[in-house]
């Protein structure tokens, strides 16, 4: 497939105006201006661009969402947080061509009516934040942002908001509380953002490379875009391989390709000529997959048929040297430092999992560990939190006890046993012993 | 690339403290950004950090007083977010990424490294103020794991053998 999302990689100066505009940049927005915003919506739909932040819901429909008569400001946010464990690609669309993010941006406020956004970029991420400011700075000093954009009336301020380190801040709800200059802590839905969002107007939130793939379905038209993938599934996708293979990195290809692909052709295989055991489709809150599962088809229906989903699109790879259960003492430390506090199943679900891991690793499991793990899970998933952070955690705990059993039997096999567990009770006798008898 | 050090002023400088022309300019600029005084806080923060290095509770107070918040409120936000610091932070603070993929790659091997050049562990500070080591999750990434954040600069696919060279360069640079 060629280059669409990451064309300018390679090009030199890529981030400058200049060159974008060599590319063929800024024209998507000329046209979504001569069209009627319904009319953008309608190629976005079309196009059956699905969102990449992680959900994967349809983008055209959840901008049809915002309500067209409302009285006060819409909102249209970036969400640049990049904080899901496995994924790096939103940085390097940022790195080499931000001016494409800016103009997906564009476009999509136009189209929902927005005069304001903001980009919530992760605190950590500092180099890119100033990338992004350089390219406002660029943009708007061209016309292409600010007040009567190319002359045709429409307004937009467009603002980086910088996070300060928290994973749950990518939560779009999370994130919209961070950006009102609060503690992240998720809402509770519905009421959907694109109703009551930001500052209590409607609210857009969209991925970076969500909006990056805006500005080629406008000047290339939703047929080219949906021509990509498989139906339902269309379009570019950055996939960013890590872990265990030889070339680890970030790798454009049509949705739909399969994960035997990315990870033996363009990630170069496993690392030492190594065997794949296991590998997280979509970053780490998407349950594990096994070798067996490797031809799979790297999409949206495809992962959640195979029983995970395909998130954020980030592969964590992991050859036949690792122990599941400290694959899974690593992922419930992420997810016990990262839960909000908020709901109960989380927070402290997810820290009386580590406790378990750390218990197993210690040499100290007990039988009944493993059930204990999948009953936690079982509660902090399905609904029981506000915010899908319980299932975040849950679902890959539970897949990995579920999926590689047998290594943590082995590790309470090799355990110490451990002291009995009950107080002595004394046994009935039928007299009432206090009183002697 | 020259990792910029942090320079943090004396707790005892932050007692009290009072925004000067440059700083009330900046933070009049951002308060233009958002409809609520509110929204600016993360962003004053952020402004605050870069000035003095930390945020003590002098600053928390001060930036309530401006934004019309209360202490306890400020406080609340400051303490949600990882990376304000509540102490006066080392030149070099090596926040080192220990999530899934680094692991993978070899992260425990560098805070062993860490370790013994440095004699620091997750949490401590060497005795001189010049490093100090942390422990952080995903920094999104991970494609260059084991990745190594020092103050703002991302150092990636680190090594030992780099490791080592990088302090070095660092521990010569003050
Ligand atoms: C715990 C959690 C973390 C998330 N982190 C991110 C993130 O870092 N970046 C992101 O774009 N979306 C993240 N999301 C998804 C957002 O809530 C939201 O669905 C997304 O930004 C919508 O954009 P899209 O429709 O373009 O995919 C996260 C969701 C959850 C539950
Ligand atoms: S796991 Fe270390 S950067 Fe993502």
């Amino acid at each position: 497939m060629e280059s669409i999302l990451l064309r300018a990689r390679g090009v030199p100066n890529s981030r400058d105006l200049d060159s974008y505009l060599a590319r063929g940049g800024w024209e998507g927005l000329k046209r979504a201006l001569a069209m009627a915003p319904e009319a953008v919506i309608q190629e976005v739909i079309d196009s059956e661009l699905r969102g990449r932040g992680g959900a994967g819901f349809p983008t055209g429909r959840k901008w049809s969402f915002v309500p067209k008569d409302h009285p006060g400001p819409k909102y249209l946010i970036c969400n640049a947080d990049e904080s899901e464990p496995g994924t790096f690609k939103d940085r390097e669309i940022i790195e080499y061509d931000p001016q494409m993010v800016l103009e997906g941006i564009a476009i999509a406020a136009y189209a929902i009516g927005a005069h304001t956004a903001y980009i919530y970029i992760r605190g950590e991420f500092f180099r890119w934040a100033r990338l992004l400011e350089e390219a406002i700075g660029q943009a708007r000093s061209r016309g292409f942002l600010g007040k009567d954009i190319l002359g045709s009336g429409f307004d937009l301020e467009v603002w980086v908001h910088r996070g300060a380190g928290a994973y749950i801040c990518g939560e779009e709800t999370a994130l919209i509380e961070s950006l009102e200059g609060k503690r992240g802590f998720p809402r509770l839905k519905p009421p959907f953002p694109a109703v009551v969002g930001l500052f209590g107007q409607p609210t857009v939130v969209n991925n970076v490379e969500t909006l990056a793939c805006i500005p080629h379905i406008l000047t290339r038209g939703a047929k080219w875009f949906a021509s990509i993938g498989r139906p339902r599934n269309t379009g570019p996708k950055l996939f960013c391989v890590s872990g265990h293979v030889n070339r680890p990195g970030v790798y454009e290809l049509p949705l739909g390709v399969s994960f035997r692909e990315i990870i033996y052709e363009h990630a170069g295989g496993i690392r030492n000529g190594n065997r794949l055991k296991a590998f997280f489709p979509g970053g780490s809150s998407a349950p594990v997959l096994t070798a067996q599962d490797v031809d799979v088809a790297a999409d949206f229906d495809a992962c959640a048929a195979a029983g995970s989903m395909l998130g954020s699109g980030g592969i964590i790879v992991m050859d036949e040297t690792v122990n599941m259960v400290e694959v899974g003492r690593n992922l419930a430390h992420f997810y016990a430092h990262e839960s909000c506090g908020q709901c109960t199943p989380c927070r402290e679900g997810s820290d009386w999992c580590l406790d378990i891991f750390n218990r197993l690793l210690q040499g100290l499991g007990h039988p009944s560990d493993p059930e204990q793990l999948l009953r936690i899970c079982r509660y902090a998933s399905q609904g029981m939190t506000i915010c899908p952070l319980g299932d975040a955690f849950a679902l890959p705990i539970s897949s990995l006890v579920t999926k590689f059993r047998e290594e943590f039997e082995a590790a309470i096999k090799r355990s110490r046993p451990l002291p009995p567990q009950k107080l002595p009770v004394m046994p009935w006798t039928g007299k009432d012993i206090r009183f002697g008898g | 690339m020259k990792t910029q050090a942090i320079s943090a002023t004396p707790p005892e400088q932050l007692q009290q403290v009072t925004f000067d022309s440059a700083m009330e300019a900046r933070i009049e600029e951002l308060l233009q950004r958002y409809p609520t005084k509110r929204a600016a806080l993360l962003p004053v923060l952020w402004l605050c950090q870069e000035r003095y290095g930390w945020i003590s509770q002098g600053v928390i107070e001060a930036v309530a007083r401006r934004l019309g918040e209360s202490p306890a409120f400020v406080e609340g936000v400051v303490s949600f977010y990882t990376m304000f610091f509540r102490q006066p932070p080392a030149k070099y603070v090596l926040q080192l990424c220990v999530t899934l993929s680094c692991e993978l790659c070899g992260a425990q091997r560098l805070a062993q490294r860490i370790k013994e050049k440095l004699g620091i562990g997750f949490g401590e500070k060497t005795a001189d103020g010049v490093f100090q080591l942390v422990g952080v999750e995903c920094l999104g990434a991970c494609g260059g794991a084991p990745v190594l954040q020092v103050n703002q600069d991302y150092y990636e696919h680190m090594s030992e053998e780099a490791l080592d060279q990088l302090l070095e360069e660092l521990a010569k640079e003050q």
